[in-house]
């Protein structure tokens, strides 16, 4: 305990120098524990995009493809299902629920997407939330439109605005179905995921606006629908969609019917689990993730070597202080001990600095972030692996204290009592 | 009883340099008041720093209130001096960080001996009733850096009496002074060290103190050693 209270005092004589060093070190734990909360914050909100989704079927090709496409309005679906093979499992006994999705087609740079009432009704994301209408209400009829967030407020939409889509995804198409307007009815909350950026029609409006358009070419003159005609049908025959979403009542048996579904032989389809699918493409990024790890590990390195240069340039200054404790008794293991934990303390102090600094940043910069990146992250308790990061600085600090302390033993040995040159 | 100082045959030296101490005999009976002079360079620092076990001789015996220092390990030694040894160096004697009460405290906290012979007084109030003897009662709760040199090299004092050690080792510890405040400074050191019953061993190359001590001993005399 005397060790220990010297130490304080010593470090606490040394003010100014002493919150340099701790400064340091927190700013460098901040910046590791920071980076670590934001990844974590990134990954979590990445695979908060969908929830309780069991599967994401479309047509044959790439896991991600699919995933991009569905989830992310990224990336162009490769080919369509029917309708009828849509239809066949949607009624399949172990599926409670399904979201029909059309896809292909946008607006200004925003992906156009034909879906139904489900997906209102059984849509959910980040644990469980559900999508909820900030304006109007949800489209159901044919030229109906509800806008994401984003493309409300970005396009400066309201309600009752025309919308024109355009063939084809792009910031500009070349072919625009502008003889088909659409109507705004509804502009969803924001979300913080890519609903925020699309634009919901119904399966009916994708294929009103693609009238004439089956061999993906513009109608031949006298082959047009008008607006007016769609409206005067009674009833669109809905021949297509691009990939559904499946709910299913237990979940044990997601992985027989993803099974079945990949082995459905009428049509080319694939599912996948979105969980797993996720995983796979974060994966992919974890490349970017190591090295930023890596670089705040070394930011830390580069804070620790700060206090150990600090402390050893100290012990010239210190080495009377070193005699008078030897003339007093201190042996030279209680130099050591002294010196230990100094470095101890100081990067403990660095830690719990930067661990505070992390949270009064991040309570403080949360709301910016989230309007500005549309990035949302949580604020938590200090995990697993933040404590592993602290309790590795707090390590180090001791490791390191070693250094000066060796040193001072020596010279405190060869002084003696007296300050030798 | 061994006398309190009892040197035979002590060479020491540094690494492999030469010879700095060469010491035949060198005794000196308990409570005496020894005035241990010689110029500088003639080995005065580093005889006390053998005496009060820091540097270990390399041959001969030096037996300090009856224990051989040379047969002892760098712990033990350590823990000799602890208990049975208060020094008081030339200038510079006290940790800057520390106030001046915990500087008088501190080889009682250091040492369970020490602290036990402060007759059930708690640590403070020793350090305190020190204080007083010594007239810096008023000075215990300023920081060191304050204090004027006569100041600090009584709070040194009162950190080496501290614990009634046997044995006060003090190495130069009033050239900083003027005359005055050395004569004054050395009657309070006496008393206390007879209060304490402690032997004094007082080093200088100042030989205007000399008659005030109860022995004399010319290094250059007895140490064959030396440069």
């Amino acid at each position: 305990m005397l060790v220990l209270d010297l130490a304080l005092k010593s470090l606490r004589n040394r003010a100014f120098s002493t919150s340099l060093t701790v400064g340091s070190i927190g700013l460098s734990v901040a910046l590791l524990v920071g980076v670590e909360n934001v990844r974590v914050g990134m990954r979590d909100s990445f695979s908060n995009t969908i929830s309780q989704t069991d599967l994401i079927v479309g047509a044959k090709g790439g896991t991600i493809q699919l995933l991009l496409y569905s989830v992310f309005g990224m990336g162009s679906p490769t080919n369509n299902l029917s309708w009828d093979t849509y239809r066949e499992w949607a009624e399949h006994p172990a599926v409670e629920w399904t979201i029909p999705y059309g896809l292909g087609d946008s607006h200004r740079g925003f992906r156009v997407i034909g879906t139904n009432e489900d997906f209102y009704r059984h849509y959910r994301y980040r644990g469980g939330q559900e999508i909820a209408l900030a304006e109007g209400r949800a489209g159901s009829e044919v030229f109906d439109v509800t806008l994401g967030a984003d493309v409300a407020s970005e396009l400066g939409y309201g309600l009752g605005d025309e919308v024109a889509v355009t063939h084809g995804i792009g910031e500009v198409g070349f072919l625009n179905h502008d003889d088909m307007p659409f109507e705004v009815v509804g502009i969803l909350e924001k979300t913080f995921t890519p609903v925020d950026r699309a634009v919901y029609v119904t399966l009916e409006g994708i294929e009103a606006i693609h009238f004439g358009w089956e061999d993906g070419a513009p109608p031949m003159p006298g082959e047009e629908h008008t607006h007016e005609e769609v409206l005067a049908m009674e009833e669109i025959e809905i021949t297509q969609v691009t990939s559904f979403f499946v709910g299913t009542a237990n979940r044990r048996d997601v992985l027989r019917l993803q099974r079945e579904i990949n082995d459905y032989e009428a049509e080319p389809m694939m599912a996948v689990i979105p969980g797993l699918a996720l995983n796979e493409m974060w994966q992919g990024i974890g490349y970017a993730e190591t090295g930023l790890r890596l670089v705040t590990i070394f930011v830390v390195l580069v804070g620790l070597l700060g206090m150990l240069v600090s402390l050893y340039t100290s012990l010239n200054e210190r080495r009377r202080e070193m005699a008078i404790l030897r003339a007093v008794g201190a042996g030279p293991g209680r130099i050591v001990a002294l010196l230990v934990l100094e470095s101890l303390c100081l990067a403990a102090a660095g830690a719990l600095a930067g661990l505070g600094l992390v949270y009064v940043l991040l309570s403080a910069g949360q709301p910016i972030v989230e309007a500005q990146v549309g990035l949302f992250i949580p604020i938590r308790p200090p995990g697993s692996v933040e404590w592993l990061f602290l309790g590795a600085v707090v390590t180090a600090g001791f490791l390191i204290g070693f250094v000066p302390a060796l040193k001072a033993y020596r010279t405190a040995l060869y002084d003696g009592l007296a300050v030798r040159v | 009883m061994s006398p309190a100082i009892d040197v035979q045959r002590l060479r020491f030296r540094y690494g492999r340099g030469p010879w700095v101490l060469d010491i035949p005999e060198l005794t000196l009976e308990r409570g005496a008041r020894a005035f241990l002079f010689g110029p500088s360079g003639s080995g005065k620092t580093t005889l006390l720093g053998v005496l009060a076990g820091v540097l270990r001789p390399e041959e001969g015996e030096v037996k300090v209130l009856g224990r051989d220092l040379a047969c002892l390990s760098g712990a033990q030694r350590d823990a000799f001096r602890a208990e049975h040894i208060g020094y008081v160096f030339q200038m510079f004697n006290l940790i800057p960080y520390l106030s001046v009460l915990d500087n008088i405290a501190l080889p009682a906290r250091m040492n369970a001996a020490r602290r036990a012979r402060l007759d059930g007084a708690g640590v403070k109030e020793a350090a305190a009733h020190l204080a007083d003897q010594l007239h810096i009662r008023d000075l215990l709760k300023k920081p060191v850096t304050e204090l004027s040199v006569g100041q600090q090299q009584r709070v040194a004092a009162c950190r080496a009496l501290i614990g009634g050690p046997e044995l006060i080792v003090a190495d130069e510890p009033t050239s900083s002074l003027d005359f005055d405040r050395r004569e004054a400074f050395l009657e309070l050191l006496f008393r206390e060290c007879e209060r304490a019953g402690a032997t004094l061993v007082f080093v200088s190359h100042d030989r205007t103190l000399e008659d005030m001590f109860s022995r004399r001993i010319s290094l250059p005399d007895i140490n064959r050693g030396a440069l």
